[in-house]
C-alpha cells in the first residue's frame, strides 16, 4: 500500500489539471464579471442565474434553443447514416470475398490519412455548383455520412466482426435468414459496444465540428451551436458580459457531457476493445 | 458450409461474389464523390487563376511560383513545423507515461482513465476553446495562480512564444485519445515478459527500454502519424484563440488556406496551398514509414 501512495498522488494531481478548468468554467458562469478575474476558487460567492438567462437569448434574433434544434437536425441524421453505412461496409469487408477487395481495403486505410482541409474547399464548390439552395440545407453536412466516410469506424467494426465466430452466420442461414437479416438481427446485437461507440463518436465530433459548418452553412438562422457561440464571442468582445459568454459555453457542453455520461460504460468498452479513439 | 465459387472466392452460402462488393458500395461511391473528386478538382483549381470575382483561367504552376515568393507562405510553413515539432513529441511522451500509470493494477483506475479521457472528448468543442481563452487572459486563472506562487503575470497573447504555448498546452491537455491507444497496446504485453526480466535481474528502468518500447514500436508509429496529420492541419485553436497573432507567430498553414479561400476569395491559390500541405504530409509519412520500417521489423 505504501508503494501505491505516490502513484495515487500523481494521478490525483493530473486529475486536478484535467478537471479543474472545467469546474472553473461552470463556476465562473454563475459569478459576477469582477469575481471571474479575482478569484481562483471555482465556487461563486453567490449564484446568479442571470448569465444563463442572458446567454440563452444570445446576441442573435434566435435563442440557444433554436441553435440546439439546428444542431440536432444535423447530428441525428448524421449519426444514423454513419452507423448504418459503416456497419454495412464493415460487414462486407469482414465476411465476404470479392474482386478487388485488397485494393478497396487499401483505399479505406489510405482515406484515413488524407487531410480534411484539402477536401473542404472543393466540396464547398461542388455543393454550390450543384445548386445555390443546397447550401441552405444541411445536406452538405449530413449526406457524406451515408457513404461510410469515416474509415476509422469501418476499421473498428471489422475488428469486432472478426471476433464473432462464423458459426453464428451459418446458424442464422439455416434458420432462413437472408444476408441483411443475419447482419442486423444476429451480428449487430453481438457488437453493440462498437455500434454505440460509433454513434457516440459521431455525436461528439459533430458537436465539436467547427470548420465544416463554418464553410457549409451560410445563414445565421441555420447555424449550429458552435457557430452561434463564435458569433457571440465576436460581437461581445473582451471586458463585457464575460459571464454570459461563459454560461453559453457551459450550455454548449451539456449535450456532449450528457451523451458521454449516458453511454460511458459501453463506449469505453468499445474503444478499449476495438483500438479506436478520438 | 463454405462454397467454393469457380473463381475461388469464399463466400457464405447463398451469396455470390458480388454480394460483398454491393455491401461496400456506399464506401466506393463515397470515396469517389467525397474524397477522390475533391482531391483531383483541388489539384486542377490549383493550376488556375480563379477567384470569387473571375472565372478560372489555366495558368500552370503560377500559383506555386507565387507561393515560393510569398513571405506569408514561408512564415506559415515555419509556424506549422514549429508547432508540430513541439507538440507531437510532448504529446506522445505524456500519453505514454500516463498510459503506463493507468496500466498499473490498482483500485479505482477506471475512474482515472475516464477523467484523463474527458478533455480529449470535449476537445475541439468551441466551448473548450473559449474556456481556454479565459484561462490565459491578463488576469485569468493561470496568471492568478502564477501570482499566488510569486511569479509575475505573463502576457500570454502578447508574446509570440507564449501564444504558441497556449495552443500547444490546449492540445496537450487533450492527450486522452492518444493515451487510450497506448493503453490498449500496453495491455497486450504479457505480464510474463516483465516477470522473466525481473528474474534475470533486469530493473524497471531497463525493462521499459528493453521490453515496453520495442513492443510498442508499431503503436508509437500509428500515434505519431495521427498526431502529425492533425498538427499540420491545425486551424481551430489559432483561429479562435490568437487569430494567428501576435505578429503572425501562430498563423498556421490551415489558417492561411482558410483566409486565402474565404477571406480573399483566391480559390485557385488556396487550392494550390492545400495541395502543398497534402503533398508535404504524404512525403513526411512516407519518409517516416521507410525510416522506421527497419526499426519496426527488427523484433
Amino acid at each position: 500500500m505504501k508503494k501505491k501512495f505516490p502513484v495515487y498522488l500523481l494521478m490525483c494531481l493530473i486529475s486536478v489539471v484535467m478537471l479543474y478548468p472545467l469546474l472553473w468554467l461552470v463556476g465562473a458562469s454563475f459569478k459576477s464579471n469582477e469575481e471571474i478575474f479575482s478569484s481562483v476558487w471555482f465556487m461563486p460567492e453567490s449564484f446568479s442565474a442571470e448569465p444563463y438567462i442572458n446567454g440563452w437569448k444570445t446576441v442573435t434574433p434566435y435563442t440557444m434553443g433554436h441553435y440546439f434544434i439546428n444542431t440536432f437536425r444535423i447530428i441525428i441524421p448524421k449519426t444514423v447514416f454513419a452507423v448504418i453505412s459503416s456497419v454495412l461496409v464493415a460487414y462486407g469487408f469482414a465476411r465476404f470475398d470479392f474482386p478487388l477487395k485488397k485494393f478497396f481495403f487499401t483505399l479505406l486505410m489510405g482515406s484515413m490519412l488524407m487531410p480534411q482541409i484539402v477536401t473542404v474547399m472543393p466540396t464547398y464548390l461542388m455543393w454550390s455548383g450543384l445548386g445555390k439552395n443546397l447550401l441552405n440545407t444541411y445536406l452538405p453536412l449530413t449526406l457524406p455520412s451515408l457513404f461510410a466516410c469515416e474509415g476509422m469506424f469501418v476499421f473498428m467494426l471489422i475488428q469486432f466482426f472478426k471476433g464473432i465466430p462464423k458459426e453464428f452466420d451459418e446458424a442464422a442461414k439455416l434458420d432462413g435468414c437472408g444476408t441483411l437479416r443475419t447482419l442486423f438481427s444476429v451480428l449487430v446485437p453481438c457488437i453493440k459496444p462498437a455500434v454505440v461507440s460509433i454513434a457516440v463518436f459521431t455525436f461528439l465530433w459533430t458537436m465539436n465540428d467547427f470548420l465544416n459548418p463554418l464553410i457549409l452553412v451560410q445563414q445565421v438562422r441555420d447555424y449550429p451551436l458552435s457557430l452561434a457561440l463564435r458569433l457571440s464571442v465576436d460581437s461581445t468582445g473582451q471586458g463585457y458580459e464575460q459571464n454570459k459568454i461563459i454560461a453559453m459555453s457551459v450550455i454548449g457542453l451539456i449535450p456532449s457531457i450528457a451523451v458521454f455520461a449516458a453511454a460511458q460504460k459501453k463506449f469505453v468498452n468499445g474503444i478499449t476493445a476495438g483500438g479506436l479513439s478520438g | 458450409m463454405i462454397r467454393q465459387t469457380p473463381k475461388g472466392y469464399q463466400n457464405p452460402v447463398g451469396t455470390g461474389k458480388y454480394t460483398g462488393l454491393l455491401l461496400i458500395s456506399p464506401f466506393i461511391i463515397g470515396f469517389f464523390v467525397f474524397t477522390l473528386y475533391p482531391y483531383i478538382s483541388s489539384f486542377i483549381y490549383g493550376l488556375t487563376d480563379y477567384s470569387t470575382f473571375k472565372p478560372p483561367e489555366f495558368t500552370g504552376f503560377d500559383n506555386y511560383r507565387t507561393m515560393l515568393e510569398s513571405s506569408d507562405f514561408r512564415n506559415a510553413c515555419m509556424v506549422t513545423l514549429k508547432y508540430m515539432a513541439v507538440l507531437v513529441p510532448l504529446k506522445l511522451v505524456v500519453s505514454l507515461l500516463t498510459a503506463m500509470l493507468l496500466n498499473l493494477e490498482i483500485k479505482g483506475i477506471g475512474v482515472f482513465r475516464t477523467i484523463f479521457y474527458i478533455p480529449s472528448i470535449l476537445g475541439a468543442n468551441l466551448s473548450i476553446v473559449i474556456m481556454w481563452q479565459y484561462l490565459f487572459t491578463a488576469d485569468g486563472l493561470v496568471n492568478q495562480l502564477l501570482g499566488m506562487v510569486g511569479c509575475d503575470p505573463v502576457s500570454w497573447y502578447g508574446q509570440p512564444g507564449n501564444s504558441m504555448a497556449i495552443i500547444v498546452l490546449l492540445r496537450l491537455w487533450e492527450f486522452g485519445s492518444t493515451m487510450i491507444i497506448f493503453l490498449n497496446a500496453l495491455r497486450e504485453i504479457p505480464k510474463d515478459y516483465y516477470d522473466a526480466a525481473k528474474a534475470d535481474g533486469c530493473g524497471k528502468f531497463s525493462a521499459f527500454f528493453k521490453i515496453t518500447l520495442p513492443l510498442l514500436k508499431n503503436t508509437i508509429f500509428v500515434n505519431l502519424v495521427l498526431q502529425i496529420i492533425s498538427a499540420v492541419q491545425e486551424f481551430n485553436a489559432p483561429y479562435m484563440l490568437t487569430d494567428g497573432g501576435p505578429m503572425k507567430s501562430t498563423y498556421t498553414l490551415g489558417m492561411l488556406i482558410y483566409d486565402e479561400m474565404f477571406g480573399y476569395g483566391n480559390i485557385g491559390y488556396a487550392n494550390a496551398l492545400s495541395w502543398v500541405m497534402f503533398t508535404a504530409l504524404a512525403v513526411i509519412i512516407a519518409v517516416m514509414y521507410a525510416v522506421s520500417r527497419r526499426l519496426r521489423e527488427d523484433s
